[in-house]
């Protein structure tokens, strides 16, 4: 484990996480979350926990992210809050 | 309200952050999960169960119970989202757009309104619909790959990371992209509703069918070795088997449910216009 490349994705880790609670348009909240399991992914992979990084990156990065594309298309880009 | 929020999930934040204090150190060989249940598994999987990845085996056989209700869970989330969005009535669209394929002509079609008779009209979405060529050509083009990908994934799971649930993923995003790039008309030509459901169904069957089968033949419930006479191979081998058919199962339960809540949410119910 490297602990620079560590403590550089986990900070983007939080800075995403933060970003996507925090855009006013749904659309960029969905990306945000996709790019949040995408280092999330890599995380898993640098602790060597293969298996969940690949779930991470094919359902958390992949399928769920066009679930909220899709939702977001069919319901509203702007947040009431 | 939003200050008393704010605190709440700061201070909850930092509860958390103190109490992982209290967790062994990552890889720390004395932690009490590494002192006796994992060397059972790293030790003993490969001549209990023959199968190298011990995650597979952990999931499949050993946890199996575990896995076969997290294919239930998706089940479940593909029927809520179907019963929920579903829209059955069958209303007749306000207008309909058809691009003439050969000029790039849009025209539209007001309701009870007739298209001429021509082979030349295909259906576009009322949003905005670009006519690309280059996307609807990758596409095409990479699909296939992505599915022989996604079964390799899961019939290697055995060996390397992956197995059902990321190969049967695999295999809904390649529906998905086909969707997306053509669109949902396409996609639910290819796969029809109806197949789509039934298949969800099956994917959750075949996993619980293989218990039921070890159950039967004199086992406990997803004991694999009870399959060893009908598979002809020793029970060691049985194990291995029987982890590859579940494996099977949670991918067309995984594929079919993602299909599933795609078509329904794109289409928010109508099956007629997806993203």
């Amino acid at each position: 484990m490297i602990w620079q490349l560590d403590l550089a994705i986990l900070t983007l880790v939080v800075i995403v996480g933060i970003g996507a609670i925090t855009v006013k348009d749904l659309l960029g909240a969905a990306i945000m979350f996709g790019a949040y399991s995408f280092m999330m992914c890599l995380l898993w992979s640098i602790m060597g926990a293969v298996d969940v990084a690949f779930t991470e990156a094919s359902v958390g990065a992949g399928v769920s992210t066009v679930f909220f594309v899709a939702a977001v298309f069919r319901t509203t880009r702007r947040t009431k809050d | 309200m939003k200050i008393t929020g704010l605190i709440i999930a700061v201070l909850t934040g930092a509860l958390l952050i103190y109490a992982t204090a209290d967790f062994p150190a990552w890889g720390d060989p004395a932690s009490p999960a590494s002192t006796h249940v994992s060397p059972r598994y790293i030790e003993k999987t490969i001549e209990e169960t023959a199968v190298p990845n011990m995650v597979t085996s952990v999931l499949a056989d050993y946890r199996g119970y575990d896995t076969m209700f997290e294919t239930t869970v998706i089940f479940s989330a593909g029927v809520a989202c179907f019963l929920l969005l579903r829209i059955f009535r069958r209303e007749e669209p306000e207008e309909r757009l058809y691009r003439h394929v050969l000029t790039g002509v849009t025209i539209h079609v007001k309701k009870g309104g007739k298209l001429p008779p021509s082979d030349d009209f295909e259906r576009i979405d009322t949003e905005w619909t670009p006519h690309d060529l280059i996307i609807k050509t990758m596409c095409r083009l990479l699909i296939p790959f992505i599915q022989l990908f996604a079964l390799y994934v899961i019939a290697h799971g055995h060996h390397s990371p992956g197995g059902g649930f990321q190969g049967g993923v695999m295999l809904g995003a390649s529906v998905i992209v086909l969707a997306m790039s053509q669109d949902l008309r396409t996609a639910v030509r290819r796969l029809r509703e109806k197949v789509d459901a039934l298949l969800c169904a099956t994917g959750v069957f075949i996993y619980a069918g293989t218990g039921a089968l070890c159950l039967l033949l004199g086992a406990d419930f997803l004991n694999y070795r009870a399959l060893a006479p009908l598979l002809n191979v020793d029970p060691i081998m049985a194990r291995s088997h029987g982890i590859f058919i579940v494996e099977i199962g949670v991918g067309i339960a995984v594929m079919a449910t993602m299909i599933w809540i795609y078509s329904n949410v794109s289409s928010s119910g109508k099956y007629d216009e997806g993203l």
